[in-house]
């Protein structure tokens, strides 16, 4: 099969294209995302190939674009919309929270809302504490919302093509760190499955699992710790809602030590829900302690010497998973 | 029109007499006895429901629309069945104007597994997709934006579809209702929001916490929408504007933003008595009810007392018979409780 060098921000727009040319009912909507293509450049292109009427630049309106977006799920269209950065989902969490993840429940299925939240997510961008938050936690929290999150081009085509095709509401936040990133990509349709996480790696000694940008991070810790006689499995969990605990619980089974890796605030982290699930179903593989490597319960500095010393690096990985086995 | 907003505001706010050239008005017969009935469905199973409520039956909260009939009624009428509503947590009568039985209404207000929503949404959240009864919101102002993705799809998909999102004067206030009004104006949606303001937010008058007097028509001015006033307690005032704004929005003519006066009968919620209301007020208010007025209309219009007579006999067997029904029907199967959170029917979130 062909491949082609793809980027991370290129995918999205890739991913989304297909799935504009697949379904005339897939519209897409944001601020800035038509005329200038995204302040990230991840939509590139789509307003030139499909028109203003199915491309839309909207006014920093975050409640009006996500409330548009509901409206037209619930009667038959498929939107994508962009909330720019993942912090701004403060401003509009009622559309998510309130309207959107609840919509079937308290209509017994009547109301249906298959459409996507694309954001852009998470650190390492020195944007300071109102632009580099993972939020991803947040999203999790509530019942009726599904969370993805990939780490790589070809899981961005793949999963947002899932994601658009999916029936329930999906939250997709691409982070700002990776888009530069980049590696060969299939030609033609890629489309994933969601709530599948993905084993990037195989070790005895320890399972990792990671999400969006810790997933690099993560790899190179384990080339690291390769080196020093440690064998860790790394996984990516690619999504939070559906949550894949099967294949990490089969990975603990075999290895007997988990970490987690992650980049939102340490209370209430996605991690410490894997990490309960494993201690409530999983005790007796364990060989020793659970430990959850994350962001300090801190906002996010600026400067890039406090925001390195924030975010998990490869190093801080590294060192906690040697102590803890050794 | 309007912008008296230097006016100083009165303490007590009267309603504007009934108009009486509305007798008159271009509305056939047939229109107007549905109006009638759709009155008189909206107040009987309201007062049903406080009834229910004062026998310990419906739990939890509920918001009652008496007094408020003649602009739920209206645009009830005046809609196109295939056309959206959206409606706030004082839904009631908005839901039974678009055609929803009583019976699965009843039901849902007393937690029966045969409700309208299986038990799962109660009284704030009525919806009814087959009667294009597209939900009862609960958070002020939501629903406006969700209203114009409705009238945005039907726009996309070439339908002449029309959305409406009927809110109250508090709404006015908050962010979603000034982000809508801009929205749908910059994308000329074929939507309607009707403010329907019966003068007090909750349990404060709108006037004490607004800068303007007339909290929704004012502001939409500026979002370029041309705005309507009208006396919400006559129906065939409501009925005109509605049908205008509503043939307007159908024909690509845009958004409109229709300001119904009202005043609802009791308080906010069933938990308020709403004391706060001056008596000279809520007395006059109650004098300008929209029931017993356009009863008079009609027998000035020349049909006969035992015609509206028969109609309301038969809206109460209606309800009547949709109480027993729900009395009668079970609690909802402890199954249903995890049910309907995804599509494919159930709620698993992991593996």
């Amino acid at each position: 099969m062909a491949v082609a060098q793809l980027t991370y921000r290129e995918a999205v727009a890739r991913g989304i294209a297909q799935e504009m040319r697949r379904d005339p009912a897939v519209v897409f909507l944001g601020e800035d995302v038509a005329s200038a293509g995204g302040v990230f450049k991840t939509t590139t292109g789509l307003v030139e190939e499909f028109g203003p009427e199915r491309v839309v630049d909207t006014p920093i309106s975050e409640q009006a674009i996500l409330g548009a977006a509901m409206g037209a799920a619930m009667t038959g269209m498929r939107p994508i919309a962009e909330i720019m950065f993942s912090d701004f989902f403060a401003v509009c969490w009622d559309m998510v929270a309130n309207e959107i993840a609840k919509a079937r429940y308290m209509t017994n299925g009547q109301v249906a809302c298959p459409l996507v939240i694309k954001s852009g997510n998470g650190g390492s961008v020195r944007f300071g504490a109102q632009h580099s938050q993972s939020v991803e936690n947040w999203a999790m929290s509530v019942p009726g919302i599904k969370v993805v999150a990939p780490s790589t081009a070809t899981d961005v085509v793949g999963l947002m093509a899932a994601s658009v095709r999916d029936p329930d509401p999906v939250l997709f936040f691409e982070h700002k760190g990776l888009y530069a990133s980049k590696e060969d990509v299939p030609d033609g349709e890629i489309v994933d499955c969601l709530g599948t996480a993905k084993k990037l790696r195989d070790g005895g000694d320890c399972t990792v699992v990671a999400l969006g940008l810790m997933v690099p991070r993560a790899m190179a810790a384990a080339d690291v710790l390769a080196g020093e006689g440690i064998a860790a499995t790394v996984i990516d969990m690619r999504s939070l809602v559906p949550l894949d605990m099967a294949t990490v619980l089969e990975s603990v089974a075999a290895t007997s030590r988990l970490f987690t890796v992650e980049e939102n605030p340490r209370a209430c982290g996605w991690g410490a829900e894997v990490a309960s699930i494993v201690a409530d179903e999983a005790f007796w593989n364990l060989d020793g302690p659970i430990v959850r490597i994350t962001t300090p319960h801190l906002p996010l500095p600026a400067a890039g010497e406090l925001e390195d010393l924030a975010i998990p690096s490869v190093e801080r990985i590294v060192a906690t998973i040697r102590e803890s086995l050794s | 029109m309007i912008v008296d907003s230097q006016a100083e505001p009165a303490a007590v706010v009267l309603p504007e007499p009934f108009d009486p050239t509305l007798d008159d008005a271009d509305i056939d017969l047939d229109t107007r006895l549905r109006l009638f009935r759709v009155q008189h469905e909206i107040r009987q199973l309201e007062r049903r429901l406080h009834d229910l409520f004062l026998q310990n039956l419906v739990k939890g909260t509920s918001h009652l629309a008496t007094g408020m009939e003649a602009v739920g009624a209206a645009f009830g009428v005046a809609l196109r069945s295939d056309d959206y509503s959206f409606a706030t947590y004082r839904g009631h009568g908005h839901t039974i104007a678009r055609g929803v039985p009583p019976g699965p209404i009843v039901a849902e207000m007393l937690g029966r597994g045969t409700g309208l929503l299986g038990g799962k949404g109660g009284s704030m959240h009525l919806t009814s997709v087959e009667h294009g009864m597209m939900g009862s919101y609960a958070i002020v102002g939501a629903h406006l934006c969700i209203a114009n993705g409705a009238a945005w799809s039907a726009k996309l998909r070439g339908t002449d579809q029309v959305a409406v999102a009927f809110f109250g004067d508090g709404a006015t206030n908050i962010g979603a209702f000034h982000e809508a009004l801009n929205f749908a104006a910059v994308y000329q949606l074929p939507v309607v929001f009707v403010c329907e303001n019966n003068l007090y937010m909750e349990y404060t008058a709108i006037r004490k916490v607004t800068a303007v007097r007339h909290p929704a028509a004012e502001r939409a001015v500026a979002y370029g929408l041309e705005p309507t006033l009208v006396d919400g307690n006559d129906a065939d005032a409501v009925y005109l504007v509605a049908r205008a704004a509503i043939g307007r929005a159908r024909a690509g003519g845009g958004p409109s933003l229709i300001e119904a006066k009202t005043y609802r009968h009791g308080g906010h919620s069933r938990a308020d008595p709403g004391t706060y209301r001056p008596e000279e007020e809520v007395q006059a208010w109650i004098a300008h009810d929209p029931i017993p007025m356009y009863h008079q209309r009609l027998l000035r219009l020349g049909v006969a007392e035992e015609r509206l007579a028969e109609i309301v006999t038969s809206v109460a067997a209606a309800i009547d018979a949709a109480t027993e029904e729900a009395k009668a029907a079970p609690p909802p199967d402890p199954a249903e409780l995890w049910t309907n959170v995804w599509a494919d029917g159930g709620w698993q979130w992991r593996s």
